[in-house]
This record gives structure tokens, sequence and C-alpha cells, in this order.
């Protein structure tokens, strides 16, 4: 479970060489009767952040939501077409959800720690990925709270109730617990919507921060955020992927009018 | 405008006066229990056994034969309501069959008390050959009090956010995982809190233990899950109503009544205590 640092070297550089990291082909999902994508098409670069921008509703949660599955657990949805990560398909009758989720971490729009203590929080992944040792289970906290920007500020009261966090500590504490159990690629659902613009700034840094060690994907309302911290953003409407580019160029230089439309704030 | 002004203020003196009249109704046949009761209670009334039908003595077996029955009715009721009540929370989908199964549940609550007796009888005593003893009386009770258990449980369940399941299934955590280290231990306190106040109603009913269980007069303690017992409802109204002498045995009546009372009492308050407990240590 846990990689000691060199290995977790190689196994970056055997990213770099493997091209796509998640790539879905003519994704279409529905919520019973309703279909909530169309013919979704996507590659997301190894190490890079992918910004999934839209009005509300046009389906960039749902589709967030596809890759690690987290979908599964709403009665009555289903899902064609291919979801691939490092070319194996995570809709495939043989592949472990449990696993899946393990490699693909995620972070939730509200900050959502458990009513346990910051190191509890943090250890919960580990824990029942089987991992017992306690001196092993300090080592992980410690590595994911320093990831994750917060070990400064909580390293003395780690047995302290996680609720007792400002907003910004908890959704950094959300991002630790995810990157505790070691995934390598990191879901992000509008995660800094409900934070103050400080707080929001930490965040964005963190960002840049993972990007480095991880595959990130987020899902973002704020244009300005997408602009800051993505590499590449996606633009989706009405359960359509209009248009995805490097970042720069969408916002600078947008191909459809609809995406420019809601870049620049005409609708959306 | 006026008109309605007219009737606020009525209206909001009758709603106070029925309040008050309620409190004043279960204060007064509290102390009417206390005043009449407290005489009797004793060392010796709470340690030894009846003499004379009930007549004289104390009512250390009736105490006990309670206790046993609570136990019971706590071992096999709180399991399988618990189980019933994460089934249909976490797992069961909405379809015709759990919506059937929640109307038996309903169902089983409105039925009358005698009606589980004379079930019991049937199944326990007779069907499964439990005879009238602490086990069928338990199971009997158990029946009664499943819905109560299933009920308060699936509240509990459903009060704990949905967001803490999807961080934990996030996190690659297995549903049962889920269930279990994220959302029992917060649900805990409220099934258990609704259980103690169903096993309170087991504790004081006296139509199911009747003809399951219920002795008369049986002045020893039970060796055994398939003796008889007596029970403290029931013991109350053998004092009430089937002695001769009912003047004479009015203070082990009242005694007897104030036993029964603080012991329910005594479990709501538990529950009442548990609940402040648990709100204060999880807070989300």
């Amino acid at each position: 479970m846990v990689v000691p640092e060199s290995v977790r070297a190689i196994r970056h550089d055997e990213r770099a060489e493997s091209a796509v990291k998640i790539q879905t082909r003519s994704v279409d999902f529905f919520y019973g009767d309703v279909q909530a994508l169309f013919n979704i098409s996507l590659d997301v670069q190894p190490n890079s952040v992918m910004a999934l921008i839209g009005p509300s509703g046009c389906g960039k949660s749902t589709f967030l939501r596809t890759l690690n599955r987290m979908n599964d657990i709403i009665l009555g949805t289903r899902l064609t077409g291919s979801v691939l990560i490092d070319k194996t398909d995570i809709y495939g009758s043989a592949f472990s959800v449990v696993e899946l989720r393990k490699r693909v971490g995620m972070v939730f729009q509200k900050s959502n720690p458990f009513p346990k203590s910051i190191f509890e929080n943090v250890v919960y992944g580990p824990r029942i990925h089987g991992i017992r040792n306690p001196g092993q289970l300090e080592e992980i906290a410690e590595r994911s709270l320093i990831r994750a920007a917060l070990w400064d500020e909580v390293k003395d009261r780690l047995s302290m109730n996680a609720m007792e966090l400002s907003g910004g500590q908890q959704q950094r504490l959300c991002i630790a617990r995810a990157l505790a159990v070691d995934p390598e690629i990191l879901l992000m659902d509008e995660p800094a919507s409900a934070l103050d613009p400080r707080a929001t700034a930490r965040i964005e840094d963190l960002i840049g921060e993972l990007r480095r060690e991880y595959t990130i994907v987020i899902v973002t309302h704020n244009m300005q955020q997408a602009a800051r911290v993505s590499d590449e953003t996606a633009f989706f409407y009405e359960g359509r992927l209009i248009e995805v580019g490097i970042t720069k160029q969408i916002f600078t230089n947008p191909v459809h009018k609809q995406t420019e439309d809601y870049i620049t704030g005409r609708f959306g | 405008m006026t008109k309605r002004r007219y009737f606020e203020k009525p209206i909001y003196w009758l709603m106070r006066a029925v309040t008050y009249f309620i409190v004043i109704v279960i204060g007064y046949i509290l102390y009417d229990i206390v005043r009449g009761g407290i005489g009797t209670i004793s060392w010796e009334f709470l340690t030894t056994m009846p003499r004379r039908s009930g007549a004289e003595g104390g009512i250390l077996p009736v105490i006990i034969g309670t206790f046993y029955l609570v136990i019971g009715t706590v071992a096999t009721a709180l399991p399988i309501g618990m189980a019933a009540a994460i089934y249909l929370t976490e797992y069961a989908t909405q379809n015709r069959l759990t919506r059937t199964i929640r109307l038996a549940i309903s169902t089983l609550a409105g039925i009358p008390s005698i009606v589980f007796g004379l079930f019991g009888l049937g199944l326990f005593v007779i069907f499964f050959g439990f005879k009238a003893s602490i086990l069928s009386g338990s199971l009997t009770l158990a029946c009664m009090i499943l819905p109560i258990i299933i009920v308060s449980s699936e509240e509990a369940l459903k009060a704990v956010p949905q967001s803490f399941r999807e961080a934990s299934l996030a996190l690659g955590a297995t549903k049962w995982l889920t269930i279990r280290k994220n959302v029992l231990p917060y649900a805990i306190p409220g099934m258990l809190t609704g259980s103690i106040l169903g096993v309170g109603r087991a504790a004081g009913e006296t139509a199911p233990i009747l003809l399951t269980v219920a002795a008369f007069y049986l002045p020893k303690l039970p060796a055994s899950i398939f003796d008889q017992v007596m029970a403290l409802p029931y013991h109350l109204y053998i004092l009430a109503t089937q002695l001769p002498d009912v003047d004479a045995v009015r203070p082990m009546q009242y005694g007897t009544a104030l036993v029964l009372i603080v012991l329910v009492l005594g479990l709501n308050l538990a529950a009442i205590f548990l609940r402040i407990y648990f709100r204060r240590k999880y807070r989300w």
C-alpha cells in the first residue's frame, strides 16, 4: 500500500512515458430514463490538471463521478461506452471498485470530515485497507498532512476533533485523507466553492503542488480558478463535451461560440 | 385581521391549559404512587420472598423475573431489530417487497398486546414446546417491541449524513465496512435510546407475559430460561384483584407499583442521558 519514495519516483517516470492517464470513449450516462451525458470522449494526461467547467447541471460533476464509479451508489444509473485508466476499463467485469477508489481519490464540494480526531480522519483509508502498525499509520498521517499543507497548523493537536477546524482546514484535511491511501488520480468536485478567498488561494496553491505527483481532475464554477490551476480545460454544456484544449487557448481563443459566451459570462 | 387577533389569545391559553393538565395528571399519579408506596419500600421488601400469595413478605423473585425478561427481550429483539433496520435503510431498494415489509412493521406496532400474548402461547409455548418460560415470554415481548426498535434504528441510521458514506466509499471501503466503521458508530446511540424506550414498554406489559411466562405465585428464583417467573406488572394485577383482603394488601400494591414505575422511568431517564452524552460526543 505505502510506496517508498524511491519506488514512487520510478513509477512516475513510467507514467511520463505512457501517454494518457484517463481516457473515456463515447460515454453515455443515464439517471433512470434521463440521459445526463452524451458521447463524452476525453483524455487526461498524467501529472496534469484538467478543469471541467460549464453551467450548473451540464454534467461535469456526473462525469467526474464516473471516473471513480461513485455514481454506482445511486440507484438506477447506467453507463455505456468505456472509461480507461492506464488503458484498463474500470467498468470491466473483472475490475474491483475498491481497488479503483484506492487509485482514484476524491475530494467533495462540501468538506466532509468524519466526527473523529484529525489523526483518525487521515488514517481512515489506510486502516480500512489493513494497515494496523501504529508507527506506520503515524508516518502516513504526517506525510499526508504535509502534502495537504496542513501539517504545520495541526501537528500539535492531532487528537482534536476534526469538526473544530475551520472550513478551509477541513477541506485540506479531506485532501490529506484522500492522499493517505496513496492514489494516482485526485478528483475534486468544486473543492473551494464553500471557502473564503484566502482559503481558496491555499487550495489552489496546493493543487499546483500536487500536480507534480498526481493527475488531477477538478470541477469548478470559478473561471479564474480554472484558468489559474489547470493545464487543460474541458467545457461541458447540456451533457455534451463542447470543447477541450490547453487552458490558455480555451480562455483566450476558444473555437466554439458557446465556450466563448460562457467564459465571457454571457450565460451560465 | 382583527378576527384573527380575537382568536389568538384564547387558543394560546387553551393549548397552555391542556399542556398543564397533562403534567398535572402525570404528577398526581406519580405523587399518589410514591406517597402510598414509599412506606412499603425497604431492604426487606426488595430482597425477600413473598409469603401468603404476596400479601406479605417481599417481591425479590418478581423483580428478578422482570429483570430476566428484560434481558431476554433485549438479547433477542436488539440484534434482529438492528439488522432489519440496517437492511432496510442501507441495502434494500425501494420496491414492492420493502414496502410490504414496512407495512408489516407498522401493522405489528398497532397490534394489541394480548394478541401478541396469544401468538406467543401458540408459537413458543405450544408449537416450539418451550412451555411457559422466560424464553417464551422474552421472545413474545421481543416480537412486540421489534417495530419500536426497527423504526428508531432506521431513524438513527438516516440521521447519519450521506456524506459520511460517500467519503468512506470514495476511499475504497466496501459497503459493509463503511456501514460498520462510519455509519453504525454514529447511529448506535440513537438506536440504543429508541430501544431502551421499547424495553421500558416491555417491562411494563402484562398481556404478552400472562400466557407465556408469568406465574401467579412462585416464591423461588428461576434456575434456567425454561422456568416460569413472576413479573412486576402481572404481580400487581394479582395483588389488586385476586387476593381476599384488599385493604391489607394495599401497601404491597403501592410498593410493587412504585418499583415498576421507578424501573420504567429509570430506563427512560437512561435513554435521555445516553442521548445527551452522545449528542455532545458526536457533533456534525
